[in-house]
């Protein structure tokens, strides 16, 4: 089959990108080779592993179970976005490192992702609720412990800054 | 790139939609949610030449309880919209129960009820769900329509009744009676993992707290929903106490005929299927009474 082209325009943290793709490409693969944007990190590529979680219109979803022609016309937030641009790391971000909340980093950029949404519409979790939000990203470096206390903390920041 | 090629059309209307069905049948699958069938395609275990996106679609994603006796869910209705809707959850308690349970918040934002009744996965929590509550399915074709029970949708693993032109519009079911309580329950190894077992339990009480009727049905135990409802009738007539919901929950485990997998034997799933028998329908007599 003759590969058909698709015109696509979306938002990638605030940036305005216009591409043709293959219909087959998935969003992950089209954030990483396309636009290279490397921090979605791709473990199952089945929606298992969680590494390639990204925010669509604000929703965390796996990246590699839907097709980047399937994102045309949305708004997408990764990794590389979370971060202020003088590279000030932000609560989660840096909680994460104070909490040594990631060893080898594969899985870092969909929990972020995932507890960045998590986080904003439960600004004051559970240490079980959170492990429950935490459910659909695997993580085979650190038990997890480190990465609860790190958002638990980052929570709490998070509060005490709000107005 | 990891799924087969394709080709890639957004139906921008229902008719549209089943037109192009009609016209590429077997060959073509609807796109709602995807996170059945993308997954399949990354794997090649599916490989459709045509795949029609469906998501704009949006008189399918409703949730209509404008009629008090029936609830209507349109096809394209996603997990987390469901999930969300505090009216919804209050009036159907399975899904109150189920939906925390499939899969995770990630999946949930995407997968929709059609997607996952059309996948007719036997260990999936809704397809059991909708057998309990005695669902309609509403299916459409460029042809016309047509009006199925729940219980006859479900023929076979990863197999409904959908003819290749046909597609799930709707699924409608009645609202709960204020007599009757009902609760969900299943074991899985992890959290979000599909279920070794799990039931859909609906019971409903007279006006002497008699047992006047019971609805019991199962995933991940047989090749469909499994529905045990008549196993469980030697409650009917009965007061819901420990002992009755035991000796029905007996009865259950005698007539469930799972096949035993790498993570559960056969005995195991029996065991648990007991043993959420008795929960389930105990919780959902609790419901009652607190409801009252």
């Amino acid at each position: 089959m003759q590969p058909e082209g698709h015109d696509i325009e979306l938002s990638v943290n605030g940036v305005q990108y216009r591409r043709v793709v293959e219909a087959r490409m998935l969003l992950s693969d089209f954030l990483r080779h396309e636009l290279m944007l490397a921090g979605t990190h791709v473990g199952c590529e089945h929606g298992v592993c969680g590494a390639c979680t990204i925010l669509l219109d604000g929703a965390p979803v796996r990246s590699c179970l839907m097709f980047a022609v399937q994102a045309g016309g949305h708004e997408l937030s990764t990794v590389e976005g979370l971060s202020a641009a003088s590279g000030e790391l932000n609560p989660l971000q840096q909680a994460m490192h104070e909490h040594h909340g990631l060893q080898c980093g594969y899985c870092t950029p969909g929990i972020l992702m995932t507890m960045t949404a998590y986080l904003k519409e439960n600004p004051d979790p559970s240490e079980l609720e959170l492990r429950e939000a935490l459910s659909g990203n695997l993580c085979r470096c650190t038990g997890y412990q480190n990465i609860v206390d790190a958002m638990l903390k980052a929570a709490e920041m998070m509060r005490a800054a709000a107005p | 790139m990891k799924p087969a090629p394709f080709k890639y059309i957004v139906a921008s209307s229902l008719a549209e939609a089943l037109a192009l069905k009609a016209r590429y049948g077997e060959e073509a699958r609807f796109l709602a949610g995807g996170q059945s069938l993308i997954p399949a395609m990354n794997f090649r275990l599916a490989r459709p030449t045509v795949l029609i996106d469906i998501n704009g679609l949006t008189e399918l994603a409703s949730i209509d309880r404008s009629n008090a006796q029936t609830i209507r869910l349109g096809a394209l209705t996603r997990y987390r919209v469901m999930e969300k809707d505090a009216g919804f959850l209050g009036a159907c308690q399975l899904f109150a129960d189920a939906l925390p349970q499939i899969a995770h918040p990630q999946i949930r934002n995407r997968g929709t009820i059609g997607g996952n009744l059309c996948h007719a996965d036997p260990a999936s929590e809704l397809p059991a769900v909708v057998v309990a509550m005695q669902a309609r399915m509403r299916i459409k074709s460029s042809r016309g329509e047509r009006e199925l029970a729940a219980a006859d949708f479900f023929v076979a693993p990863l197999t409904t009744d959908l003819a290749a032109e046909e597609m799930l519009a709707e699924i409608a079911f009645p609202a709960q009676s204020p007599r009757s309580g009902a609760s969900f329950m299943e074991v899985a190894r992890r959290r979000g993992d599909f279920a070794l077992a799990g039931v859909a339990a609906i019971v409903s009480l007279d006006e002497e707290d008699r047992c006047s009727g019971v609805r019991l049905v199962f995933c991940g135990v047989g090749e469909t929903p499994i529905d045990a409802s008549t196993s469980a009738s030697s409650l009917i007539g009965q007061r819901c106490t420990d002992k009755t919901i035991a000796a029905a929950a007996a009865d259950v485990r005698r007539m469930v005929a799972p096949a035993g997998n790498i993570h559960a034997s056969a005995e195991y799933q029996r065991h648990i299927a007991e043993i959420l028998t008795r929960r389930a329908i105990a919780t959902a007599c609790d419901r009652i009474a607190h409801a009252a």
